[in-house]
């Protein structure tokens, strides 16, 4: 389809445009200074293009060679793997069920889990159960109190009533019961939801900061995230610098190179399960 | 069918504790399947809710949750006469605001443009990248957020200075903390609420975008008279829901960015609780704070729900 491009059509097109590389620029300048600053030598100043030749790998050298990275980079991948782990096999033997009508009872339990999403008795009484519990410090505490998110939860549930439901019946005539209906018809039918909800919590575990902080006391627990914050708000820089101040890496440089190392894993991944995220929003956004 | 699995619940023609307890039992692998989510739930969230009586109680922890004294309403009385509770009321409600209002917009024009570009390419590029500091966590942003804005290094202050001019505190101003706050928050989620709204763009029917070119309409009056009104049930729903928890201002994001200096001007309800809480011990105050906006959320959230059900159909829940 062909039509002639009026002047005022040709304007548009570039405003829009012109907008969207704008988006670009705003988004990914930041980042690019980031690490460019991450590679900044000694006595330099930080500038958008550092020459290639001018490139300190100093920063990155200093922090791989902490004990106290590596700590707490297995911290996070026990936490992540750990939480996933938890949190789907939790939220899916919860949607099961709740996705079948003819279970007595599914409205009221559905009712109760949506009021928790509702109202919430907030953080101090939240805290009090886990140290009742006598889960403080201890990653139970980070892994379970975070472990069903509600809104994956129905985002599960949804998917799993959207199935046909003959083919639950037809294994059912063939004898399985609910467990064997869950293992071999519906969740082999469920890898893309199951793959989004999984890396929901994936990023929510590897970002979560504030639960660690809220539940652990000992450092040697500490994940990624809660040293980065350390690192950038200064209060343990000495400790990564200590050795040759001559060759050592600024500052800035230090702090930077910390965020490049901690947003890494999830930059590599990324643009392979971006995808998948958008559907798990589509499915999720909007309840009729 | 098979008759020993009828798909809705039976006629309720025979009620009795017998028949229900048959059903029961027909589906005890479904209930059993459900234990562990449904423990989960009363564990960590309703047990949080009966430790809530602390917010009436006097609550010390030798004598605990059942033990502490009563004493009515109060720790709520004392917080609303107190100088914290205008100043936190209005932290929480500008910042809120403020993102509403300048968040929605960049994320409509995003998802217009994604939608009418010619470049697929430049399209997905964009589309991916937008998304891309969803997924960065508050502590990786506030580390690009000293990048860019630090008085000594900061990308912004090296130019500031470069023109001139005094290089600015953002971060410990209390002047530019809230815009700092409303802006980091745009700049982190435009992309990914824009998702909404493209998808909202491309439910619209091409062939109302074909004729009204037809008859003789601009691009950008396409984009006037079919997109925008075409978008208008999403928009009313994201701001309703938006509103519906306009007592969360950002708990985290504020966490990490703020500082004693701007405490003024950035503590919300919730980092005062947890700093009256945690640091400084005040349990039953605390909670009593956070009862009280988990109540106005609870009702403000039900009440948007209700109006999104009424003007578009759809809802949260």
């Amino acid at each position: 389809m062909k039509r002639a491009i009026s002047r005022s059509d040709r304007l548009f097109e570039w405003g829009i445009d012109a907008f969207l590389i704008g988006v670009l620029a705003v988004t990914l300048i930041p980042m690019w200074y980031v690490a460019m600053v991450s590679l900044l030598p000694f006595g330099k100043s930080p500038s958008l293009f550092l020459p290639p030749w001018e490139w300190s790998f100093a920063a990155y050298a200093q922090l791989i060679f902490q004990p106290t990275i590596w700590r707490a980079a297995l911290n996070s991948i026990l936490l992540t793997f750990g939480g996933v782990a938890i949190s789907l096999t939790l939220t899916v033997m919860a949607a099961y069920p709740l996705s079948r009508r003819d279970l007595p009872g599914r409205g009221f339990i559905v009712g109760l889990i949506l009021f928790t999403f509702l109202f919430n008795a907030g953080l101090i009484p939240t805290f009090l159960v886990v140290k009742d519990l006598g889960l403080l410090n201890s990653y139970w505490a980070v892994l379970l109190n975070g472990a069903v998110s509600v809104y994956n939860l129905l985002v599960m549930k949804s998917f799993f009533q959207s199935l046909p439901e003959s083919l639950e019946e037809a294994a059912r005539i063939d004898g399985a019961n609910d467990w064997q209906i869950l293992r071999h018809v519906v969740l082999p039918l469920s890898r893309p939801i199951l793959l989004t909800i999984g890396l929901f919590y994936g990023v929510a575990n590897w970002n979560n900061f504030f639960e660690p902080i809220l539940f652990l006391s000992d450092r040697n627990l500490m994940p990624l995230p809660v040293v980065l914050r350390d690192i950038l708000t200064g209060l343990n820089v000495a400790e990564y610098v200590e050795g040759g101040a001559a060759q050592a890496a600024p500052a800035e440089a230090l702090k930077m190179a910390a965020v490049v190392l901690i947003t890494l894993p999830m930059l590599l991944v990324y643009p392979w399960i971006q995808r998948y995220f958008t559907k798990g929003v589509l499915l999720g956004s909007v309840k009729e | 069918m098979n008759p020993a699995y009828p798909s809705n619940p039976a006629p309720p023609q025979r009620p009795g504790l017998k028949r229900l307890a048959r059903l029961v039992w027909r589906h005890r692998i479904l209930y059993l399947m459900l234990l562990p989510g449904l423990l989960y739930f009363l564990i960590f969230r309703y047990w949080p809710l009966w430790n809530a009586q602390i917010a009436f109680r006097d609550f010390q922890p030798t004598l605990g949750v059942w033990g502490s004294p009563w004493v009515g309403l109060q720790h709520f009385l004392e917080f609303f006469r107190s100088y914290y509770f205008g100043q936190l009321l209005a932290n929480t409600l500008v910042i809120s605001l403020a993102k509403i209002a300048l968040g929605i917009p960049p994320a409509i024009l995003l998802a217009i443009a994604l939608h009418e570009t010619g470049r697929r390419f430049l399209a997905r590029v964009v589309q991916t990248v937008s998304y891309l500091p969803h997924f960065l966590s508050w502590v990786i942003v506030y580390g690009i957020l000293l990048a860019m804005l630090s008085p000594s290094e900061g990308l912004v202050n090296s130019g500031l200075r470069a023109l001139g001019l005094e290089p600015v505190p953002f971060l410990t101003s209390t002047a530019t903390f809230q815009p700092v706050v409303v802006l980091s928050e745009v700049w982190k989620e435009t992309g990914w609420s824009a998702i909404l709204f493209l998808a909202a763009l491309l439910s619209i029917n091409p062939a109302l975008y074909e004729a009204a070119a037809i008859d003789g309409a601009s691009r950008w009056q396409q984009v006037r008279h079919i997109s925008l009104p075409g978008m208008m049930d999403v928009l009313v729903l994201v701001v309703l829901l938006k509103i519906g928890s306009i007592l969360d201002a950002g708990f985290q994001q504020i966490f990490v960015l703020y500082s004693l200096p701007v405490y003024s001007v950035g503590d919300i309800i919730d980092t005062w609780v947890y700093r009256q809480g945690i640091q400084n011990f005040q349990f039953s105050l605390a909670t009593a704070v956070g009862l009280f906006k988990g109540v106005i959320g609870l009702v403000l959230i039900v009440v948007a729900n209700r109006l999104a059900r009424r003007f578009v159909g759809s809802g949260l829940y």
